[in-house]
């Protein structure tokens, strides 16, 4: 046994002589395992309380706003054009269910690499990685996508939300004479408001995300900032002169009937709560980086399976188990990033 | 998976756990698209079940993840004490902060509720003097 323990590097810290003692304490360990992954649970279970206050502050947050942006419309887009399979180009939690599926089966990968280290088998620990790695990878990819079509094509920030939600029953404005047409407006309908002059690819001159009545085809919105008969366009400031570092957003305008008085009331569409970008930009971005960290971890022990660190320790490639439940965790919490930001 | 079972039986295991996680999570988006159809606008009780069986599906997930998939379940009791027994201080941080966040709402409300209200005009108190006192009371 002593003879394959030559060098430092390849000796795990509890099986070290001097820090043995330290450990063992007698004939047992501490709830019979190791140091390490030991504190591989007490380092996840304070991660887990770092998350759970992002996602109860989210929930407070969402608690306290009079409506929340519809999951189902606002991760509603896919990639390759996918999502114009579906009717209205709208492919609701298709593509985030499918990078649920990726991480999910990657974690099933991770435990297939831990049950072939326990059988000290080289080559199906580095194979059964390597499948996570990749799983890791692709949800990353796929995120990284989700998050350009978000700012880009959606212009979503951390300070700005344009998926408003109606919290009245209506009728639009016609954007050109400014009449109340037939084309409703339904109470807690999610809509995307979009920056004039910019194409999106689909039937884009259309904020309110509905279809258009027939005289409306034709009808362009105007770029330039003002308040217009059946829209608004952001950037006109109370002196009259333009902001120009200001996002031109299209807002329409729709009459509701006011419950007092029974008078029809024009209302013009908002942004969503403000609050809705940084809560997803920031909750889903931490859980990124610990992907993103863990795809960078699982690299590294891969190849040191890879190269028989762990096969001088003969301690069943425990170094596999520890970033195992790493990454176990990381699924984990995507459960429940997954629940309330696209489920709920 | 564990220790009891021989490598075969754990090797078809982990197949069959993924195979349970992934039609969690397709009954999971089911649901959620059945709550958010049109259909369903007008029903309110089936929003609040379909969103409590998603809450339910979901902790079922991270309940098999954490016993099957991270071993939680066949590590000593102790162990498993110490990291689960703290997370529950979190379901007080729900109730807390859930309430919390209704009240915001609630209190922003009843303010842009009192902002839209008139101050009473002469006429429809009936004394001069009553405008003039809330008046310098504003």
């Amino acid at each position: 046994m002593t003879e394959e323990r030559d060098t430092d590097i390849i000796i795990a810290e509890d099986q070290k002589p001097e820090l043995n003692n330290d450990w063992s304490g007698g004939d047992r360990k501490p709830f019979r395992t190791s140091y390490g992954k030991l504190m591989m649970w007490y380092f996840l279970l304070s991660d887990a309380f770092t998350f759970a206050g992002f996602l109860i502050s989210y929930g407070a947050l969402r608690f306290s706003s009079p409506s929340w942006p519809v999951p189902d419309k606002v991760f509603a887009t896919a990639p390759f054009g996918i999502n114009e399979l579906f009717p209205n180009n709208e492919a609701p939690l298709i593509f985030v269910t499918f990078m649920s599926f990726l991480l999910i089966i990657s974690s099933g990968t991770m435990v297939r690499a831990v049950q072939e280290g326990a059988r000290e088998n080289k080559r199906g620990v580095v194979f059964w990685m390597l499948l996570t790695v990749i799983g890791g990878a692709g949800f990353l990819g796929c995120q990284a996508w989700e998050w350009t079509n978000l700012i880009v094509r959606e212009n979503m920030t951390v300070t700005t939300n344009p998926f408003g939600t109606y919290t009245e029953n209506g009728f639009y404005l016609d954007p050109e004479t400014g009449e109340p047409t037939e084309e409703e407006v339904v109470e807690g309908e999610t809509y995307l408001l979009h920056v004039a002059g910019e194409s999106h690819g689909e039937e884009e001159a259309d904020p309110g995300g509905t279809q258009h009545t027939a005289g409306a085809d034709h009808f362009s919105y105007s770029t330039t900032p003002g308040d217009y008969p059946g829209y608004v366009v952001d950037g006109l400031q109370a002196d009259g002169t333009v902001n120009p570092d200001s996002k031109p957003f299209i807002h329409r305008k729709y009459v509701v009937t006011d419950e007092l008085s029974g008078d029809l009331v024009v209302r013009t569409q908002e942004f969503g709560p403000s609050a809705f970008g940084a809560l997803f930009f920031g909750i889903t971005g931490f859980h990124g980086f610990h992907v993103a960290t863990g795809v960078i971890f699982l690299l590294i022990i891969l190849i040191n399976a890879g190269s028989g660190v762990y096969v001088a320790r003969m301690n069943g490639y425990e170094m596999v188990e520890k970033i195992g439940l790493y990454w176990h965790f990381v699924d984990l919490v995507w459960v429940f990033v997954f629940l309330v930001f696209y489920l709920l | 998976m564990a220790q009891h079972l021989s490598y075969e039986e754990s090797k078809s295991a982990v197949w069959k756990g993924l195979g349970l996680l992934a039609a969690v999570t397709v009954a999971e988006v089911l649901l959620s698209l059945l709550k958010a159809a049109e259909f369903a606008e007008s029903i309110r009780p089936l929003i609040y079940v379909a969103s409590l069986a998603i809450i339910g599906l979901s902790v079922y997930k991270a309940y098999f993840i954490i016993y099957e998939f991270m071993h939680m379940g066949y590590e000593v009791k102790g162990l498993a004490m110490t990291v689960l027994l703290p997370t529950m201080l979190l379901i007080w941080a729900l109730i807390a902060f859930f309430n919390e966040g209704d009240a915001w709402r609630e209190k922003r409300e009843k303010v842009l509720y009192k902002n839209s209200l008139q101050v009473p005009q002469g006429g429809d108190v009936g004394l001069a003097h009553d405008v003039l006192r809330l008046e310098l009371d504003c």
